[in-house]
């Protein structure tokens, strides 16, 4: 199933920041329509892993494919246009924008609004059927004209999932969805997940192994900048060294 | 920069921008009747900063970089309108669009530099671009070094309105104005103008979400720095004479004066602030108050104080009572 078809791969990823190596040699292979998770105790190298992937960091080293074209030295904004978006660990919304203007943001790019300084914005009223549509599948309808600074956490990140979700990418990362989320908020957005993943792919970094547990298809475990395994979660939870990389850190 | 340029950023409520429609059309009517009561040259001085430090608060109230070499494009506009009117012959409204191509020009080359920077280094760039360009103004010969181009014909607007009639150049300037300014307006509310403000409130995630920010960066440099040009094409114009100290970086530093004291990020903050810096700098220079000295502990009152300027914290004021 890894390799099978593969819609994302990094072979050999390296990044050193002034001598230290915050990842080393990894190899990565997220297969299309899944849904995969990176987890490993803290300073394992997640983030940067994350990071790499969506070319916010430069590798030091290795390779990054994407639907078999090589995305290495590509830009963050063009991997963007090609389908491969992703989310921020902090809650990434545009806060003094209303909830309705934070998805407007996303559409208007691939309506072809982006660049008309010319007009009005008064345009961009033609977006706002698709962006009620997706604010109403994370149930922010009734904000629609609220600050995105004024909701509450675990609905800024709802509103993260929607905007992204107006590109309609192929690849959807998740850099910590839940983080800081109460107990209803993460049945939701697990909830959310598993729809959105039907027809697209998802990364995610995660904490909470429940979740992981119960979301993903395959799970890559680092350790200190390493891939200490991989598999199902029944595989890498029965690992031994994973035990061990989380013993007293968390339950596993 | 982003605790500088944040400040008024906030949404209003509608009633707000309905009354902030029917004071500008009350403004634009004192200023038809204006030049019938007070000194039109001194009008028109204001007008024209006014018009500068709004094309300034483009850039760094809309999309939050604060440009300290402004003054490069004012002044360079300046000698482009005044050599292109004077040497060459041409009309005023050729020799107006002559320099706004040219402050363009020049904006697209400083822009193109500093925006690979963020912050205080894009500031520092802009800076160290600017006195170069005021080196090149020292030397060339076109600008005649210390003594500028002076004499400026104000010439025949379209060839027929003769503007050495005071009037008739006051109402030239003020359609100018009222033209540059609602081209602000429109760029601020504008569907490109969404995505400048979505780039200052959040840059990683507009990059995320597919938009090349540093071309919609460009774009807003070039069109602040081309209106910065319109104005001092204009003021050329206006006082028949372009000098060094138009693009001196006092005259960058004068700019953000303005908009601070106004208030940045907001339509009108940039007008109050330059009428009440130029209105100082006349009165006082009569006196003989040291107009810096004074200047200086405004702006340091203004930023202990009332940090949104003086439009930003009535703006601040009215949409918490609307609320």
């Amino acid at each position: 199933m890894t390799t099978a078809n593969p819609i994302l791969t990094a072979t050999g990823l390296t990044k050193e920041f002034r001598g230290f190596v915050a990842v080393k040699n990894v190899n990565l292979s997220i297969a299309e329509g899944s849904i995969h998770a990176l987890i490993g105790p803290n300073g394992a190298g997640k983030t940067t892993v994350f990071n790499l992937l969506t070319k916010f960091l430069e590798p030091s080293s290795g390779r990054i494919h994407y639907r078999g074209q090589d995305i290495t030295r590509t830009r963050p904004a063009e991997v963007a246009r090609l389908g491969l978006v992703r989310s921020f660990q902090i809650s990434a919304v545009f806060p003094h924008l209303t909830v309705l203007d934070n998805v407007r943001v996303a559409l208007q790019r691939p309506m072809g609004l982006a660049t008309q300084f010319w007009r009005s914005a008064r345009v961009l009223d033609t977006l706002d059927d698709r962006a009620e549509e997706l604010l109403e599948a994370v149930n922010l309808k009734s904000f629609l004209h609220v600050p995105a600074a004024e909701i509450s956490y675990g609905r800024k990140r709802a509103l993260e999932i929607a905007t992204t979700l107006a590109l309609d990418p192929a690849l959807l990362l998740l850099d910590e969805p839940m983080a800081g989320m109460g107990h209803e908020d993460i049945d939701r957005i697990a909830a959310l997940i598993r729809r959105i993943a039907r027809n697209r792919t998802v990364v995610m970094v995660e904490h909470n192994l429940s979740v992981v547990a119960d979301l993903c298809d395959r799970v890559t475990v680092l350790q200190r900048g390493e891939v200490l395994a991989e598999g199902s979660y029944a595989e890498v939870s029965g690992d031994p060294r994973v035990r061990e990389a989380y013993m007293g850190t968390e339950h596993a | 920069m982003a605790g500088v340029t944040d400040t008024a950023a906030e949404s209003r409520p509608p009633g707000l921008a309905r009354l902030g429609f029917w004071m500008a059309l009350v403004a634009l009517a004192l200023l038809v009747v204006a030049p019938f009561a007070i000194y039109p040259v001194f009008l028109m001085k204001i007008l024209c900063f006014a018009l500068f430090a709004c094309a300034f608060n483009l850039l760094v109230g809309y999309v939050g970089l604060l440009s300290f070499g402004h003054a490069a494009f004012f002044g360079g506009a300046a000698y482009f309108t005044a050599h292109s009117v004077k040497v060459w012959g041409l009309t005023p409204e050729i020799g107006l669009l002559i320099g706004v191509a040219g402050a363009a020009g020049l904006g697209l080359v400083v822009g193109f530099l500093a925006i690979r920077r963020q912050g205080i280094y894009f500031s520092m760039i802009t800076l160290a671009l600017s006195q170069m360009f005021f080196f090149v103004c020292l030397q060339a010969p076109f600008t005649h070094g210390e003594d500028g181009i002076q004499g400026v014909p104000r010439g025949r607007l379209f060839g027929i309105v003769s503007l050495d009639d005071p009037l008739a150049m006051y109402f030239t300037v003020l359609v100018i104005f009222v033209a540059g300014v609602l081209a602000i307006w429109r760029i601020v509310n504008s569907p490109f103008g969404n995505i400048l403000k979505a780039i200052r409130e959040n840059e990683p995630r507009a990059i995320s979400l597919g938009y090349r920010v540093d071309r919609y960066k460009l774009g807003a440099f070039v069109m602040s720095a081309a209106l910065a040009g319109l104005a001092g094409g204009t003021k050329a114009l206006v006082f028949q004479l372009a000098t060094l100290t138009d693009v001196q970086w006092q005259m960058s530093g004068e700019v953000i004066l303005m908009t601070l004291l106004g208030g940045i990020g907001t339509m009108a903050g940039p007008v109050v602030g330059a009428a009440l810096v130029v209105t100082l700098q006349n009165y006082l220079s009569a006196v003989g108050i040291p107009v810096n000295v004074l200047i200086g502990a405004i702006f340091i009152v203004c930023v202990l104080l009332f940090r949104r300027g003086i439009v930003g914290e009535a703006v601040h004021l009215l949409s918490r009572r609307a609320r």
